[in-house]
């Protein structure tokens, strides 16, 4: 007989909303400190694994109904277009540029290119991680499901 | 003096950790060397505080954040193989 962990789920409930608020704080905090795309697409890789541990793979792909292998394709294709994008102005290759703008809440903002190609690198990472666990979990499941039938 | 107190929590706490991976080595049940890596990646963390009041800096800080989160899934991650024997499963209501 298979008991549910409540304690768990419950903790989990809360947890995860911590751990991707210090995912985003991670990625946005790349720019000049430690941190960056590939810390902030582990650190929500972590929080969707301990999804995964405290529910199972049924609820999360329905609360999350994306393939994390498209996930990864669109992360990498994000983080090529943006280094692709400064050849078209004639400077090589993953040349970024930055920029001051007036934006309506925030006064003078400093916005980057950076951002979006770390924004690939963590969605390619992301993708990735969730591939590997998604692999290995419905393997082990199906596995378990054919011996009872 | 206070660089020598900092030296002395560090070498304490890298005594504590080398005891702690005697656990896990010779440990008698899975439970106790489960324990033991969790209160390995808390000493961790610990030392990171350590080293960065002594170094002066706030760069680790994120850092522990995230190891302290890793070690938790990490410690809830092998409590569960130990209860049920499968990490991921598919349906828990099967």
């Amino acid at each position: 007989m298979k008991t549910h962990s409540m304690i768990l789920l419950t903790v989990t409930r809360v947890v995860v909303f911590v751990i991707m608020i210090f995912a985003v704080q991670l990625f946005l905090m790349g720019h000049s400190r430690p941190g960056g795309g590939f810390v902030g697409g582990l650190a929500v890789a972590a929080a969707v694994v301990l999804l995964y541990l405290a529910a199972d793979v049924k609820t999360v792909q329905l609360g999350i109904p994306l393939d994390f292998k498209v996930l990864a394709l669109t992360g990498v294709l994000i983080a090529v277009a943006t280094g692709m994008g400064s050849l078209i102005f004639g400077q090589p290759f993953l040349s970024h540029a930055f920029g001051h703008f007036a934006l309506p809440l925030f006064g003078s903002t400093e916005l980057t290119t950076v951002v979006i190609f770390d924004t690939g690198v963590g969605l390619a990472v992301l993708g990735t991680a969730l591939t590997i666990i998604d692999t290995i979990s419905e393997d082990i499941s199906e596995d378990i499901c054919r011996w009872k039938r | 003096m206070f660089d020598r107190l900092l030296g002395l929590a560090l070498f304490l706490l890298a005594i504590s950790v080398t005891i702690l991976l005697h656990r896990i080595i010779k440990g008698p049940s899975m439970p106790d060397r489960v324990l033991a890596l969790d209160a390995i990646g808390i000493h961790l963390i610990a030392m990171m505080a350590v080293l960065s009041i002594s170094l002066r800096t706030s760069a680790f800080f994120e850092i522990m954040l995230l190891l302290a989160i890793l070690s938790f899934i990490g410690t809830v991650a092998l409590t569960k193989f130990i209860e049920r024997g499968v990490l991921v499963e598919y349906d828990r209501n099967r």
